[in-house]
């Protein structure tokens, strides 16, 4: 058990730091270290444009989505090197969040399904942030249950006709490519009608509309398909088995949603190491102790269980469903922590404007962007029941329509 | 960076786990739990017949000095099997102590019988009510004899020497707590056994009369050793409390597994199947926070104040949970004295206040990580 750098280890480290600080985008470095959960934006600068040029910049020299094979525009990392990577790269990685679903999801699944002509196309541009992609899965009826969408997919000649709506497709309004999950055979149970594709968001017939959410932002969309064509070398794996090829990507987002969901913790900590109550220093009230001391061991259980994946993974073994285990629990305990930081303010918790609130209002953006992570990439029930099944190996839940053609399954909760 | 047991301590674990399936079953705890003894005896030699006892002491002093990972190791499959002996009053408080404390002649005296099993042994800190504190010791140490009561102190009654925290001083300073060896075989010191949450852990009375004592360690080191001794055992206690939670949780995924209730097994449930994930989450963070506390312990690193408490916090909160949602999901008969989930249950809650209760760890945490910010 060491936590020590090997030589190796050791040399890539000091590689990477030197070249961080030689290129990073200094002037930002400040408000990102201050940004937190629901509060990642640049005062004076458009964030997607900083982003792209970040991206850019690391994929030219060499360090941009380093797990994945070079000739796909990564460096060939082991999972410790990108965890090095990660741990120089510090607050400017938050730039890295508009790429989370191309690079954890959409570059994932294409590697596995896309053929080699296609990879060594798309990919490149996808690692370097020029092409953003996005995940169209969810639809107004699939959600937890992916399997119930009802986007139609239906072959004419060598291409695919598409219709029908995605719904909470996080980037769509700046993303140039999609993966698509629609439905082609609905006569069968739903799991064996599916078909997988990737797209052109540009296509005729793609409409994307902004939705705007619950914390007031607008970072997801609906997107409509009218006629939208695909041609059937865009199909990734075969006709009526993209169920499986979902959950490639499926899995690929808990690891990437897992590692990455913040806690707030350090922030919470920050925050009553400065804050004074009416009878002194917050961090001396014996009840704000015991919460943080509570927050704490989450949060430092997490890291650690990470660390323990990584090390499993530095040995080979593969990425299994305990790490579930991430985003249920930094999910909950985000909005817990949001929570209890306003509590902390008494009355003027309620404010939330930058001038107004305290610390810039930044537990007040993570209070109101708090709720989306706890649905976002699987609902905490689905989580625990992917933990009890999976990992504990309790049985399934009662399918009702496993076996039940698509197009028989009623579509209203109440009559 | 290497975050995990080596295959030699994971062999290791395999093995102790064995032989705790073996020689000590439920059946055998019952034997202590209904007070037909006061401990496994059996038990206890045949761990000091593997070299258990000994593991991290080193071999100068009959031990086998293989070390505080290969410990911990231990610890968790002690924890697993809730054996019924003085592991943890012996191993993580007393040899501790004396390992870290201990003159040449101290060590070469006691260490060689724990490791043989021969001599069993604990520290007397609580004066009733209350968390670790200087303030809190009355107990007088004057010309090498002590005079006062400690209570609660574990595995008390059974012990043959304790390490004994007393007041030289008068004003509830750090400067005023020293620490002395007691043995309690030579006579001045009356033991009363005491009802407990978990009597398979003794809990004890001990009124010291003119007790013959020696330091351990420096006049008015005792609070600075005391400390350490408490991170340290903190961390061991910790993976015996995570071996606690993964069979509570063992035995309630079996039990929903096996259980029939309106035609499904019960793990079919979503509410069950929800607890037991919950139960898993906390088994697992406990387990990542110990870990952390292992390699800290193993390497004395400056951050084992920190890691302990976390590992402290963390392991007794979920063992209090997987213990007591195992019993949830038997239902009914997890609520016999028949069903082994009590013992767990029980167990939980006396681990989580034999170091100092949960709030004085929380309060330890934030103090520690608020001295590193600082620094
Ligand atoms: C911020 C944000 C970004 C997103 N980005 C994307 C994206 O980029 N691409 C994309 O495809 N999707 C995206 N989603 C969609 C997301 O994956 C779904 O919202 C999520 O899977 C839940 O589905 P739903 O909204 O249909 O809720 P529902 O499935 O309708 O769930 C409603 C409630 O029922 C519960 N429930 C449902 N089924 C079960 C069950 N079997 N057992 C127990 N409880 C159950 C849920 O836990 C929840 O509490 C995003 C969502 C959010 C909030």
């Amino acid at each position: 058990m060491n936590f020590d750098d090997t030589p190796q280890e050791a040399a890539f480290r000091a590689e990477a730091k030197a070249w961080i600080s030689a290129n990073a985008p200094k002037q930002y470095e400040e408000e990102l270290r201050k940004s937190s959960l629901g509060r990642t934006v640049l005062k004076d600068a458009n964030i997607l444009e900083v982003a792209k040029a970040w991206q850019k910049k690391k994929a030219d020299a060499g360090w941009a989505c380093l797990h994945w094979p070079k000739e796909y525009g990564g460096r060939g990392s082991s999972p410790i090197e990108r965890v090095i990577w990660q741990q120089e790269e510090g607050p400017f990685g938050k730039l890295s969040g508009m790429f989370i679903i191309g690079h954890g999801m959409c570059g994932p699944t294409m590697m596995a399904f896309a053929g080699e002509e296609q990879k060594r196309k798309y990919l490149p541009p996808l690692a370097s942030g020029e092409k953003v992609w996005c995940q169209l899965f969810s639809e107004p009826a699939g959600g937890s249950d992916v399997a119930g969408l009802r986007t139609r997919a239906e072959k004419k000649g060598d291409d695919w006709i598409i219709n029908g709506q995605k719904i909470w497709t996080s980037g769509a309004h700046y993303s140039d490519y999609g993966i698509l999950l629609t439905r082609t055979d609905p006569t069968v149970p739903k799991h064996k009608g599916l078909t997988m594709f990737f797209l052109d968001m540009k296509s005729p017939g793609v409409e994307v509309r902004p939705i705007k959410q619950a914390s007031g932002q607008s970072d997801f969309n609906e997107v409509y398909f009218t006629d939208v064509k695909i041609p059937d070398s865009q199909r990734l794996g075969a006709v009526n088995d993209g169920w499986n090829v979902s959950l490639t990507t499926l899995m690929n987002e808990r690891m990437s949603i897992g590692a990455g969901v913040s806690t707030g913790f350090p922030e919470l900590f920050d925050f009553c190491n400065s804050l004074m109550l009416e009878d002194g220093p917050a961090i001396e009230d014996r009840s704000v102790r015991s919460r943080l001391a509570n927050y704490a061991v989450k949060a430092s259980g997490l890291r650690y269980t990470s660390m323990r994946a990584i090390s499993a993974l530095s040995k080979g073994e593969r990425p299994g469903p305990e790490n579930s285990i991430g985003k249920l629990v930094a999910g909950s305990m985000v909005q817990e922590v949001a929570m209890y930081a306003l509590d902390l303010q008494g009355a003027a918790g309620v404010l939330s404007g930058p001038e107004d609130a305290e610390v810039a209002g930044k537990f007040q953006a993570m209070l109101l962007r708090a709720p989306g992570t706890r649905v976002e990439g699987g609902t905490d029930e689905i989580m625990r029941n992917i933990i009890a099944e999976r990992v504990l190996g309790l049985p399934g839940d009662i399918r009702v329509d496993k076996d039940v053609p698509f197009n028989k399954i009623p579509t209203k909760g109440r009559a | 960076m290497n975050f995990d047991f080596s295959d030699e301590q994971k062999q290791m674990r395999d093995e102790a786990r064995k032989f705790l399936a073996e020689k000590c079953p439920p059946k055998a705890v019952r034997e202590v739990l209904d007070g037909k003894a006061p401990y496994d005896k059996a038990l206890w030699r045949g761990l000091a017949e593997m070299g258990f006892l000994g593991v991290a002491i080193p071999e100068e002093f009959g031990g086998a000095g293989a070390g505080h990972l290969e410990l911990c190791v231990i610890a968790e499959e002690m924890g697993r099997a809730n054996a019924p002996v003085p592991f943890s009053s012996t191993v993580y408080l007393a040899a501790e102590a004396l390992l870290l404390a201990g003159s040449d002649a101290q060590k070469q005296k006691w260490l060689p019988k724990i490791a043989s099993g021969e001599a069993i042994g604990t520290l007397a800190l609580f004066e009733g009510k209350g968390n670790p504190s200087p303030k809190a010791i009355r107990l007088q140490a004057t010309g090498g004899t002590l005079n006062g009561v400690k209570k609660p102190v574990p595995d008390g009654a059974i012990a043959d020497f304790a390490v004994v925290a007393a007041c030289t001083g008068s004003t509830g300073r750090d400067s005023d707590i020293s620490l002395f060896l007691v043995d309690l075989k030579a006579g001045g010191v009356e033991a009363k056994s005491l009802t407990n949450v978990d009597p398979t852990r003794g809990q004890a009375e001990l009124t010291f009369k003119n007790a013959r004592a020696e330091p351990l360690g420096a006049a008015g080191d005792g609070w600075s050793i005391l400390t350490q001794v408490l991170d340290r055992a903190a961390v061991l206690l910790a993976f015996e409390q995570v071996g606690g939670s993964d069979r509570a949780l063992e035995m309630g995924r079996d039990y929903a597994l096996d259980r029939i209730a309106f035609g499904r097994p019960i793990g079919s449930f979503q509410a069950v199947k929800h607890i037991l994930a919950d139960m898993y989450v906390s088994a697992t963070l406990a387990r990542s926070n110990c870990y952390y506390g292992a390699w800290a312990l193993s390497t004395n690193a400056s951050e084992l104040p920190e890691a302990a408490a976390a590992a402290r916090i963390s392991a007794t909160q979920a063992f209090q949970h997987c213990s007591k949602n195992n019993i949830q999901v038997h239902g009914g008969m997890g609520f016999t004295w028949e069903f082994d989930c009590h013992m767990y249950y029980r167990r939980a809650n006396a681990s989580a206040l034999t170091l100092g209760s949960l709030s004085y760890w929380e309060d330890q945490l934030i103090d520690r990580m608020r001295k590193k910010n600082a620094a």
